[in-house]
């Protein structure tokens, strides 16, 4: 089991938003988490990656047979979680190139590994590169800084290529992009599909996952999973609404 | 020859100096100066010294430094060190014609001012005074306001020696000139360091300005500087700032702008007990334009204070003000800008920009940026910010592994880098940019730039930022 979700309760500033969550998730496995807005899915998805604010006051996140709970951010990154942003943030002045080398090299040097040739690095960046169609001028400019919606986006997948992490959690990735940008993203996530990583797709409308097929859908409502099933799940959400899982 | 300014009566103490001097330094003055040393000194005797009450002083409190006891030379110390053993400068990938001011006197190997074939007059501002008079009468002390400022009508009372350089018209240097300021007094040290830069018309100059401390003695330079920049002359202006704690630098320059010229001037403080750097500009012609950048990296309890003035004398000119500023601990910074724009002064596009981060609740930042706007067609904007460190983007950055530590850093360096990428020169833009990723990292302290490692373990002074707390 590459993650395990134990009966999870998330709290912001004292209010509880996930009220016990369970998940677990196998090497190779494509999840999509759906659900209205403001039901937990970001904060989901923020717990998992662990920034600040976000307690866990119950249950646990087990990663790779270990406790996330207690270990900072950067270091789940460099252990192989990513989270793609629903809203990148954008980083005047520390350009795309800077700042990917910078986490390359601190993940390398956490495994004791020495710092990547930059012949190599380059040759890596210009492979991913050209996995999200991400333009060469991109990668001088300061990261997200002045980038569209769908550069935003396609960005995201970008470092989660050259990152190759484990597991990638994907928050709201298809938001603000258009079919084109969409299925770009989309082509990206499945090219970095192996049989040793694992994605989880959160999103709001199917549309999605019409190009990136997941193994299994869970339905998020009001802080708990309320249904799970395989991708014929997506196409009754879609097709009836999430009007059926509140009235359910 | 030394005296000494004491603490409570020092107009007292600087009358008797100054009478002192008028028999044996100024007496070789020609009418002129010694018209205007004695003119200055009525001022600063009539004027008062600001307090925290005096209007543009709220916020720098002089008290401490005037209440030490300081020394001032009044020639040269004749058991002159020579400049190659106490200091080697940072800034050396580049190749620079290098003029030294030790304790603000001007070190010669040979002759103190040099007229080269190209016609520049590069040296000593002593000797400018007895071989050009022509020049010191047509410049010196006609920009800078000694009869309202009491620190500029001493620093005219007393002028000693500085630098001194002349470009003639049409005349562009390539290499830059370095004038390096090196404090390094065995005993508290005054001094009224004066330099004046005259650029003939459509001539060019890269200027880089250093004052250094090579020790931990306390000194106080109220320094000088007049700048006259003549039609379609066009000169970039680095100043560069890495002093000891204990050290006051009053820095004063006064640009004087004629039609169709250019100024560029970016102002670097990476270290300073007290820095306050008063800039005046005034666009005296059409099209004439400033840029007037700076960047201050305070820690400890260092204060740094800009001051810019910048006057529109004269329709389709245009000036840019930008300050930015990282306090950490209990470090403190002001910015005040004063825009000033003339009832003839049409057209005019003035922007003033003050942004800061503090890293500790105890840092403090003041920004009062000012417009005062008498002609109806202009393009003015102001603005300021005061802020922490971006959150979302921590989080963002170390979500892709990058440690807080490093995080912090990479922002920090960020936000100083669009001041640093103004630096015209490539090799002096690598240079600093380096300085202050080292100042950012905790690296740089005075002593790594000093080959007499004379300090003692308890005296050591170091000038990080503590990454673990902030």
């Amino acid at each position: 089991m590459l993650l395990d979700i134990k009966d999870l309760h998330v709290a912001i500033k004292g209010k509880e938003i996930i009220h016990g969550l369970s998940l677990q998730i196998a090497e190779g496995e494509v999840h999509a988490i759906m659900g209205p807005n403001g039901t937990g899915k970001s904060t989901l998805a923020m717990a998992i990656a662990g920034k600040e604010g976000y307690d866990v006051t119950k249950g646990d996140i087990i990663y790779k047979g270990r406790s996330l709970l207690e270990i900072l951010p950067e270091e789940r990154a460099r252990e192989g979680i990513f989270l793609g942003f629903q809203y990148p943030v954008e980083i005047p002045g520390v350009s795309l190139t800077n700042f990917m080398r910078t986490a390359i090299n601190e993940t390398r040097e956490y495994k004791g590994l020495p710092p990547m040739p930059p012949a190599e690095f380059l040759k890596k960046m210009e492979e991913k590169k050209k996995l999200v169609e991400i333009h060469s001028k991109l990668a001088n400019r300061s990261v997200n800084e002045g980038f569209s919606g769908g550069e935003k986006k396609k960005n995201e997948i970008f470092q989660m290529a050259m990152l190759e992490p484990s597991l990638a959690v994907l928050d709201e990735t298809d938001s603000g992009l258009d079919i084109d940008a969409l299925k770009i993203v989309a082509n990206g996530v499945n090219m970095l599909k192996t049989p040793q990583n694992a994605t989880i797709v959160i999103t709001h409308y199917q549309r999605l996952l019409d190009y990136i097929i997941p193994d299994y859908v869970h339905v998020l409502f009001e802080g708990r999973i309320v249904k799970s099933g395989g991708k014929e799940l997506a196409m009754k959400l879609e097709e009836k609404g999430y009007e059926w899982i509140r009235n359910d | 020859m030394k005296a000494f300014v004491e603490n409570g009566s020092f107009k007292k103490k600087m009358t008797s100096l100054f009478k002192d001097c008028e028999n044996t330094v100024f007496k070789n003055d020609t009418k002129y100066l010694s018209s205007l040393r004695y003119k200055s000194f009525q001022k600063f005797l009539e004027l008062d010294f600001p307090t925290l009450k005096t209007a543009d002083w709220r916020h720098t409190d002089l008290g401490p430094a005037l209440s030490k006891d300081y020394l001032q030379y009044l020639n040269k110390d004749t058991e002159e060190l020579d400049i190659n053993d106490i200091f080697t400068c940072d800034v050396h990938d580049f190749e620079t014609d290098q003029i030294s001011l030790l304790n603000g006197w001007h070190v010669h190997t040979d002759e103190p001012l040099k007229q080269f074939p190209n016609g520049i007059i590069a040296g000593s501002l002593a000797a400018a005074m007895g071989e050009h008079p022509e020049l010191i009468e047509l410049h010196f002390g006609k920009y800078a306001d000694y009869e309202k400022n009491i620190f500029h009508a001493l620093n005219t009372a007393f002028a000693m020696d500085g630098v001194f350089i002349y470009v003639p018209d049409d005349l562009v240097i390539e290499k830059p000139i370095q004038m390096i300021n090196i404090m390094h007094p065995s005993e508290n040290l005054m001094l009224h360091t004066r330099n004046l830069i005259i650029m003939g018309k459509n001539s060019r100059l890269n200027l880089v300005h250093c004052d250094d401390s090579t020790n931990h003695q306390a000194s106080f330079n109220n320094s000088l500087t007049e700048v006259f920049i003549d039609k379609g002359a066009r000169i970039d202006y680095y100043k560069l700032q890495n002093l000891n704690n204990d050290s006051t630098l009053l820095n004063s320059t006064y640009f004087h702008q004629e039609r169709d010229s250019r100024l560029m001037i970016n102002s670097i403080s990476l270290n300073g007990g007290l820095i306050r750097n008063y800039t005046h500009v005034i666009l005296n012609g059409l099209h004439a334009e400033a840029d007037i950048f700076g960047l201050y990296l305070m820690d400890k309890k260092q204060h740094v204070d800009n001051q810019v003035s910048v006057h529109h004398a004269s329709p389709d000119c245009r000036s840019n003000e930008m300050f930015k500023g990282v306090m950490d601990d209990e470090a403190s910074s002001v910015f005040n800008g004063h825009v000033l724009v003339d009832r003839d002064a049409q057209r005019t596009n003035a922007f003033q920009n003050n942004r800061n981060i503090l890293l500790t609740d105890k840092a403090k930042a003041n920004a009062q940026p000012f417009l005062e706007i008498y002609a109806d067609d202009v393009k003015c904007s102001h603005g300021a910010t005061v802020g922490q460190l971006d959150v979302e983007a921590l989080f963002y950055l170390r979500s892709r592994g990058l440690s807080e530590a490093s995080a912090r850093l990479l922002l920090m360096y960020a936000f100083a880098a669009e001041i640093i990428n103004k630096i015209g020169i490539d090799a002096l833009r690598n240079r600093i940019d380096d300085m202050v990723k080292k100042r950012l990292r905790g690296e740089l302290s005075i002593c790594d730039r000093c080959v007499l490692h004379c300090s003692q373990p308890e005296q050591e002074v170091t000038f990080d930022i503590d990454l673990s707390k902030i």
